[in-house]
């Protein structure tokens, strides 16, 4: 596992307190998992993607990802419908751990309230929560 | 002595089954015909059947060369936490093979019956001394099973006072504990234990209500110790209209001592693969009674057994009973099995379990300034270590374990409970000597030096063995099920 | 006792060690109010020959095959079993070893279960297979609830065909649950009748048995294409897996799943238990199937090797959101019906499935140039249904004081099947005694 100062942070990201990153440049909003989760995981065997088309709720589980030994829940940090999923990841799950920023982003999302991006963290308050977790 | 005892003798290689033979070969003694062949017409019959064909030979070659790449109980120690992996008496096996009992069908008229019968109803009275309950049902499969069956039975006796939808588990439960809850429609709420690795009564009557069917608790409980508070935990329950399941898969550290009656259990399974010294069989046949209180027992499965004068009677009138969970009876040739064992024991049960204790406490005493201990006081049949000591030297649970498999031993249980990070759960249970478990304390001390000097014989064992560690990894990613 | 290794001066020197003057000490965590105020009420213990006499004679008091004639399966079926099997099966190796989470040391028990779990998926004609469940009645209870989180309805379709034993355990897991069943009923050829399920519903599943309880063999060619557009899952079971030694397998049908009991590899009756679940679907279902499943994978030698995979579906992993609560599967009666499918083979399998057919196409054809009424005409495997004249009762208890199981009377199970009786022949029955069988009937 990785020490705090290992874990790589994007600038320009939002982030939740389930350990997820946010990128609301594009009129979809982008959405994966953070290399502290993904590390914290260990190898990704499985991705369970939602429907295309699909509309959830903050906070609603809209997937999981699996290691062989654990499973973690998904959590829609905003109100949206899913505009896009990775389907590189079903034959390619290593992606979230190669490349958790990039290449292994989860879904795109049409959020229904961009006013809501404002309850996500900061990239140094993202931090300083992972700072809190390892105590 | 020399430490590193896994050596092999002789142990070769062997393919697939459809690797080897030849169409036309055959292990069968196929019967003689003494009736014609009657037609079929083609469009029923089915594509050819891709199975090889093997002379009896190559089939107990195969089979025998298989069985030399296991490590079974016969060969060595399984100090497996929670799964009380105790000899399993030979004695057993012959008699549960009598053809009066293989070649019995379960359908038969009951007064043809009457060993089996019988059989079956005093393993439910002797079920019943041995945990203080009242009656008994012997149907399921498998303690997971006997999980479902006890919470299909909660399930129907508030059905009847009305449904309540959670039930409370605490978290050092086994998985199967929700696992079966959420079968019958039940949410979970968690309850953490205290800080001595047992349960509060307090943390339970917090979120004790009306809306909650009961607890599942497990007693001893996975962190090898007794749950001192279950008396007033069962009152907390009880008082709110619940009901208190005992997971019972830790019997074998209680027999002769506890009542589970007497701290307020209602429905209890027990294990007969664990304490009763049924074969684990590589992952079952098991087999998972459910023993209950008196005002239990009508919701029990049914066939019950009933005394009927001198015989034995199988008894479907019961309409409050959750009904069938199994084809027929339940696993027979296994509480064959459990039979012979009690009855081989008597009264020694109470040794059984006071020595598993003894042993496990010895463990502990021995090891605990070898590996760290979460919580240092006398434990019951199993106890706890942690990979604590050994994370400066990037050694893990995992690499310990495999290590003990180059000194012959099965590893112990790891990684639970999910409680105690990087888990090391041991039971050698009563039937390790005293010289075995010597040679396992000596074997995990010689690991933790080694983890100090040259932590890589860890991380790269085990070497010993025909085949490494494996890539779950690849396996899980793109699973390859069939061949 | 001599499973108990310790001598008393063992004891007290692990005392020392321990560091308490008694064993009683060490239990002194367990209040006053759980402890038992009685010593166990357990009969003196028994010497190795004093049990083996006592359980030869419960065992000696059931009905020995060489005296009684058995025509009964239902469920549970009479067939040879190679003294290959039972032998290897005793490597203690095998019987004794534990679950194999430990793969590097269990070699053995996984590549056994990868090769059952690979004959099952040629055998049934699907393509993956888990490494079993309980017993035919809790697989498809099993398999019903995987329809359901596969199509995420609610109700599922089962006929009326199907053992009376198994639906009732399908209700006794569906009770919590709020799904609903509807029974399909059955037709004058004894095959399942679909044109009932209700309009408009689309269930999850159908699920019908074949060869049925009746011993017919379904007609469900048919019904696949209709239940795709819908889609509803077909599920297909049994419990009498040599069938498909013969018959078009549930793969070549359409099935989704097929699931029944295996108990006729090479498992003894037993007086019903244990069995052996057989459990397969679709690839696509993966990771939907409830169970344990083997995998092929390499060591870090690049050595072929087995492991348990996708065990996130599982209750260890999942906890309250596993696909079941099932913890262990039937390990070693699954080695046993694969070592019966190794040692039949190919031709063995095919041979035996013939035999099976005509013994029971002779019983059946000699009772009815005997004048009773074979009422249902569909093909079947080794089981049929006999309408014997009014009085049957009498004539099937007369007949088992003459040491013959007559079958399976009916009408405890399908009240309007009055008089009816389920027969069986396998390759154990011999000529001479179904004629004994006919002549004693007429």
């Amino acid at each position: 596992m990785k020490e705090i100062n290992e874990l790589i942070l994007e600038d320009g990201f939002l982030y939740s307190t389930q350990h997820e990153w946010v990128n609301s440049e594009a009129e979809s909003v982008r959405i994966g998992i953070t290399d502290y989760a993904q590390d914290q995981l260990g190898e990704i065997v499985f991705v369970e993607l939602p429907e295309v088309g699909a509309t959830f709720a903050k906070e609603d589980e809209f997937g999981t990802v699996e290691s062989v030994k654990a499973v973690s829940e998904l959590y829609m940090p905003i109100d949206g419908e899913v505009a896009a999923v990775n389907t590189a990841l079903e034959d390619a799950p290593e992606l979230v751990n190669q490349q958790p920023y990039k290449d292994g982003w989860i879904i795109d999302v049409r959020p229904s309230d961009p006013s809501q991006l404002k309850t996500l963290l900061s990239k140094d308050a993202y931090l300083d929560l992972l700072k809190g977790t390892e105590k | 002595m020399e430490q590193q005892s896994c050596k092999t003798g002789s142990v070769l290689q062997e393919e697939m089954l459809w690797e080897k033979g030849r169409k036309g070969k055959t292990g069968f003694s196929l019967p003689q015909r003494d009736v014609k062949s009657y037609p079929l017409d083609d469009s029923h019959t089915r594509a050819e059947l891709d199975f090889p064909d093997l002379s009896e030979v190559e089939v107990v070659r195969h089979y025998t060369r298989l069985s030399q790449w296991n490590f079974g109980l016969d060969t060595g120690m399984y100090p497996l936490g929670s799964c009380t992996m105790k000899y399993n008496p030979k004695i057993n096996e012959k008699l549960a093979a009598l053809s009066g009992f293989t070649e019995a069908h379960p359908l038969l008229p009951v007064d043809h019956c009457q060993g089996a019968l019988k059989l079956m109803y005093d393993l439910e009275r002797y079920l019943a001394e041995i945990t203080g309950m009242d009656a008994v049902s012997l149907q399921p499969a498998a303690g997971a099973h006997g999980e479902l069956t006890g919470m299909l039975m909660f399930h129907a006796y508030h059905q009847k006072k009305g449904r309540r939808k959670k039930i409370i588990i605490p978290d050092t439960a086994h998985g199967t504990n929700p696992a079966s809850a959420s079968f019958c429609g039940y949410t979970s709420v968690s309850v953490k234990s205290g800080k001595k690795g047992i349960l509060l009564p307090e943390a339970v009557a917090e979120i004790m209500d009306e809306d909650t069917a009961g607890i599942m608790v497990t007693n001893p409980n996975t962190l090898g110790f007794f749950e001192e508070h279950i008396r007033e935990i069962s009152d907390i329950v009880h008082s709110k209209g619940g009901l208190v399941y005992g997971d019972g898969a830790n019997m074998n550290a209680i027999m002769g001592i506890a009542d589970m009656a007497g701290s307020g259990i209602d429905i209890l399974h027990l294990n007969l693969h664990k304490t009763f010294s049924t074969p684990h069989g590589g992952g079952g046949p098991g087999a998972g009674p459910v023993c209950v209180s008196k005002e239990l027992a009508p919701f029990l499965p049914v066939p019950r057994i009933r005394k009927d004068g001198d015989g034995y009677v199988l008894d479907h009138d019961n309409p409050d009973s959750v009904g069938k969970v199994h084809s027929f009876f339940g696993n027979f040739g296994v509480l064959v099995k459990a039979y012979c064992y009690i009855l081989s024991m008597g009264r020694e049960l109470k040794k059984v379990s006071r020595i598993s204790v003894l042993n496990a406490n010895y463990i502990r005493t021995k090891l605990k300034d070898v590996l760290h201990i979460p919580y240092d006081r006398p434990c019951m049949h199993e106890c706890i270590f942690t990979d604590k000591k050994q994370k400066a030297q990037k050694v893990t649970t995992l690499d310990i374990a495999k290590r003990l498999i180059d000194y012959g031993f099965h590893p112990p249980t790891v990684y639970f409970p999910l409680v105690v990070s990087g888990a090391i759960m041991i039971e050698p249970t009563e039937t390790e000597s005293k010289a075995e478990i010597d040679r396992f304390i000596d074997a995990v001390k010689a690991i933790a030096k080694e983890a100090e000097e040259d932590p890589s014989l860890l991380t790269g064992s085990p070497m010993s063995t025909r085949i490494g560690r494996l890539d779950e990894v690849t396996a899980a990613r793109k699973p390859c099920l069939t061949g | 006792m001599r499973y108990i290794p310790h001598t008393e001066e063992e004891i007290t020197s692990m005392m020392e060690a321990v560091g308490v003057d008694s064993l009683d000490e060490l239990f002194s965590d367990i209040p006053e109010s759980c402890h038992r105020k009685n010593e166990l009420a357990l009969p003196e213990a028994l010497t190795e020959w004093e049990l083996d006499d006592h359980i030869r004679q419960l065992a000696g008091s059931m009905p020995a095959s060489s005296e009684y004639k058995s025509f009964i399966g239902a469920g549970s079926y009479s067939h040879f079993i190679p003294a290959v099997i039972p032998y290897l099966l005793g490597r203690s190796e095998f019987s004794t070893a534990y679950t194999p989470y430990q793969p590097e040391i269990s070699q053995g028990t996984l590549h056994a279960i990868y090769e059952y779990q690979t004959l099952v998926s040629r055998l049934l004609g699907m393509e993956i297979a888990n490494a079993s469940m309980y017993d035919g009645a809790t697989a498809l209870a099993e398999a019903l609830l995987m329809a359901i989180r596969i199509t995420k309805k609610d109700d599922v379709a089962i006929s009326m065909a199907v053992h009376p034993d198994y639906r009732r355990v399908i209700e006794a897991y569906f009770r919590p649950t709020g799904y609903t069943i509807h029974y399909l009923p059955y037709g004058k050829d004894g095959r399942t009748m679909y044109d009932t399920i209700p309009e408009k519903t689309e269930p999850a599943c159908v699920a019908v048995q074949s060869p049925n309880f009746f011993g017919c063999m379904e007609e469900v060619a048919g019904i696949a294409g209709i239940l795709n557009e819908q889609k509803t899952l077909l599920i297909v079971s049994f419990t009498e897996p040599l069938a498909y030694g013969l018959y078009k397998t549930p793969g070549e049908l359409g099935a989704d799943i097929a699931c029944g009991e295996g108990q006729s590899l090479g498992i003894p009756r037993s007086y019903g238990g244990p069995g052996l679940g057989l459990f397969s679907s679709k690839e696509k279902y993966m990771r939907y199937m409830p169970g344990r499943i083997v995998g092929q994978t390499t060591d870090r030698r690049s050595n072929r090797g087995f492991v348990l995979t996708l065990s996130t579906r599982e209750q260890h992993i999942r906890r309250e959101k596993a696909t079941s609560n099932i913890c262990s599967n039937q390990s070693l009666c699954a080695l046993t019906a694969c070592m019966y499918m190794a040692t039949a083979g190919q031709t063995g399998m095919r041979e035996l499935a013939r035999l099976n057919y005509d013994k029971s196409e002779y019983l059946k054809e000699e009772l009815g140039n005997a004048g009773f009424r074979i009422p249902f005409s569909s093909p079947s495997f080794n089981e049929f249904v006999v309408e014997f004249p009014e009085g049957f009762e009498d004539l099937h208890r007369h007949l088992l004081k003459k040491k013959i199981f007559a079958g399976l009377p009916l009408e405890p199970y399908y009240p309007e099947l009055k008089n009816h009786c389920l027969m069986c022949a396998t390759e154990t029955n011999k000529k001479e005694d179904m004629d004994r069988l006919v002549r004693e009937v007429k």
